[in-house]
């Protein structure tokens, strides 16, 4: 599904990805882990495709087409989904609009009518429940006063609603309680099936005890220099990073 | 050197104004004399050369005459869904015969009208009212008896046009008696492409415990120089509100006044500014707090694209007696070119020490982030921004209370943005 071949990108000329490989095929959950500042963020900024992020090298197949030169909207509408460490805030955009907006954009760009707003309305309250969000929630402004539990619960509603093939979640288990953390995963988990896949990037092991991983990378100095399975996770879990990092450092002097 | 040429130029159209009135126009002609048009550097149209842009443009400093008006172009020129009564002006006259009879309201022109011309927007306060008051040809009293609540909103629909770059003066006499309720929408339509200089005055008398809505859109198109003063008086209980919509023009300036004189009155000042081209709009509100127990509150929000240019001088007055004054002012501004300006200035003076006063006013683009956060849902690009920045102006569109003016205000704005939602 996903096929990312020897990427570099760099940020105003700070090289800060230095070659990824990476094969994610439908059905899988990668998780990308790494100490700060190794490049997870990074990764996932590229994949959605923000523009501060120049990539210098390297190239990233979607389902067969170049995704590195589709515009961030065409790469949600081919159903690349991107949930973000810091959900923005937008005043005077309820979430309910904003999201209609979004559906029907993604839609229309996969040849399909757009939702009236009665069909719209009962779709929306059947994945509500998924992430056990309030409506009143979604009719105010979007994320606008939202706790940092319900930012990143309503980020996974939005994944819910647009259904997409790849998921990559960045950082959503930061900051969450235990109680928060298990809603978002389990939402993750229920949208899983053997036609996407999700990339969960995350600095913590926590996340991955619910949303389980068949492969775990870790990424350091942007570069992917180690891979291997769950257990890689709880090994990291118990003896940090640094082992990691003297093993890349040292066999590279 | 130039300042003397326009102020000479302008005694044409002060030699050929109207005899009626002739005391009024005398005292104005003397304050215009005494203050001249604004020098480059006058401190209230700093960031607004008038001056210089009315010797560039306008070529015949005599009055543009009236001209005939079909009923076909009123139809054309009234908004979608509009239910409501419309008065007819062309260059500055008033057309009864083309305009709506409203029971139980005086409508008539100023002949008839009233000695307190003048006693609200006064001449010496400002040298465009002061020629105003020499010159005005010819303008409309309305009067909304005591009590009375006007079931519809009145649309004084003015049509302008000169082939010559001539002078229009409008003036209004609005006086809404005590308790009465009424929504005005003042709006001008634009014809040909010629330059024309609008010289306007609105005086605004209101009761005790009046209601009343004034709204304004200024979409007439780029040809057009204009400079307005608007000042209300509001008693005790009452409430003015003002919404001033600016889409278009050349040089705008809209000078608009509340004198808050009797407590637990209520003053509102909104507006959106949403400039593209070379567009040059400069709004200066003025509000007077003489008395305790009042509040105003003041919202402009700016979108400027191009080389647009926009000014906001937000001035508020709480008088010494003017305790637990409840004031609010707020102006935000988002450019989207490089070349757009915006020049913002809140100016507070409060005397009295037991007061609510805030402002604030800020200067942004875009939000990126919020662009990339609605893009990587799969909206696009154009969309996005539309919708942000619709958003962003939308506080303001929510203080217009007619619905019908409201869709259309929102259709125009939606269309400027690219993009209906």
């Amino acid at each position: 599904m996903l096929t990312i071949k020897n990427l570099h990108a760099s940020v105003d000329g700070t090289p800060i990805l230095r070659g990824i490989n990476l094969e994610v095929k439908a059905g899988e959950v990668h998780a990308i882990m790494g100490p700060n500042g190794s490049g997870k963020s990074t990764l996932a900024s590229v994949l959605a495709g923000r523009e501060e992020y120049e990539v210098t090298e390297g190239e990233v197949i979607f389902q067969g087409k170049d995704l590195l030169e589709m515009a961030p909207e065409d790469r949600a509408r081919e159903g690349v989904f991107l949930a973000f460490q810091y959900p923005v805030e937008i005043p005077g955009v309820s979430s309910t609009n904003f999201l209609r907006t979004a559906l029907n954009q993604v839609r229309e760009y996969r040849g399909q009518e757009p939702l009236d707003a009665v069909k719209f309305l009962s779709l929306m309250k059947e994945k509500m429940k998924l992430v056990e969000i309030d409506q009143k929630l979604l009719s105010r402004s979007l994320n606008e006063g939202f706790s940092g539990g319900e930012k990143k619960r309503n980020e996974i509603f939005q994944m819910a609603m647009l259904e997409p093939t790849l998921s990559i979640l960045d950082e959503t288990d930061s900051g969450l309680d235990i109680d928060a953390l298990r809603i978002v995963s389990n939402g993750v988990n229920q949208l899983k099936s053997d036609k996407n896949a999700t990339i969960v990037v995350t600095h913590y092991q926590r996340l991955l005890d619910y949303i389980v991983p068949d492969y775990v990378h870790v990424l350091y100095k942007g570069r992917i220099v180690k891979s291997g399975t769950k257990e890689l996770a709880l090994e990291l879990e118990e003896k940090g990073y640094d082992w990691i990092k003297e093993e890349v450092d040292s066999a590279t002097v | 050197m130039s300042t003397l040429t326009t102020q000479d130029t302008f005694d044409v159209l002060l030699e050929s104004a109207p005899q009626n009135f002739s005391a009024l126009r005398a005292a104005g002609k003397e304050h215009y004399q005494a203050a001249g048009l604004p020098a480059a550097k006058a401190e209230e149209y700093k960031f607004t050369a008038i001056t210089k842009k009315l010797e560039k443009s306008i070529s015949d400093f005599r009055a543009a005459s009236p001209f005939s008006i079909s009923q076909n172009q009123i139809t054309e020129s009234t908004f979608k869904g509009f239910d409501g009564y419309t008065l007819v002006f062309s260059n500055g006259k008033f057309l009864p015969e083309l305009s709506s009879q409203i029971d139980g309201i005086q409508v008539s022109s100023l002949d008839d009208s009233t000695e307190e011309l003048g006693t609200i927007a006064k001449a010496e306060k400002d040298a465009f009212a002061a020629l105003n008051q020499a010159s005005f040809s010819e303008g409309i009293s309305i009067k909304v008896p005591k009590k009375v609540q006007v079931d519809k909103p009145i649309l004084l629909l003015s049509f302008n046009q000169s082939h010559v770059g001539q002078v229009i003066t409008p003036r209004f006499w609005i006086e809404v008696g005590d308790f009465a309720e009424v929504t005005f929408i003042d709006q001008s339509v634009g014809l040909g492409n010629d330059s024309y200089f609008i010289n306007k005055v609105v005086e605004v008398k209101g009761g005790i415990n009046s209601q009343i809505n004034y709204y304004r859109l200024q979409h007439e198109g780029d040809q057009v120089i204009e400079v307005s003063n608007i000042e209300t008086d509001v008693q005790a209980d009452a409430r003015f509100t003002s919404v001033n919509i600016s889409l278009s023009g050349d040089m705008v300036r809209n000078n608009l006044s509340l004198n808050l004189l009797g407590s637990n009155c209520e003053g509102n000042m909104y507006g959106i500014y949403l400039l593209n081209g070379k567009t040059h709009v400069d709004n200066h509100t003025n509000v007077d707090h003489t008395i305790p127990h009042a509040e105003s509150n003041e919202l402009y929000k700016g979108i400027f694209d191009g080389q647009s240019r926009g000014v906001f001088n937000g001035k508020i007055f709480v008088r010494q007696d003017a305790q637990k004054t409840n004031a609010f002012q707020q102006n935000n501004n988002v450019l989207l070119s490089e070349d757009a300006i915006v020049n913002t200035k809140p100016q507070l003076e409060i005397w009295a020490d037991d007061v609510k006063c805030s402002h604030g006013c800020t200067v942004g683009q875009l939000d990126e982030e919020a662009l990339f956060y609605m893009q990587a849902r799969g909206i696009e690009k154009t969309l996005a921004k539309g919708l942000l920045l619709y958003a962003f102006v939308g506080e303001v569109l929510e203080k217009i209370e007619d619905e019908s003016f409201k869709n259309h205000v929102v259709g125009l704005i939606q269309n400027r943005l690219g993009s209906k939602f």
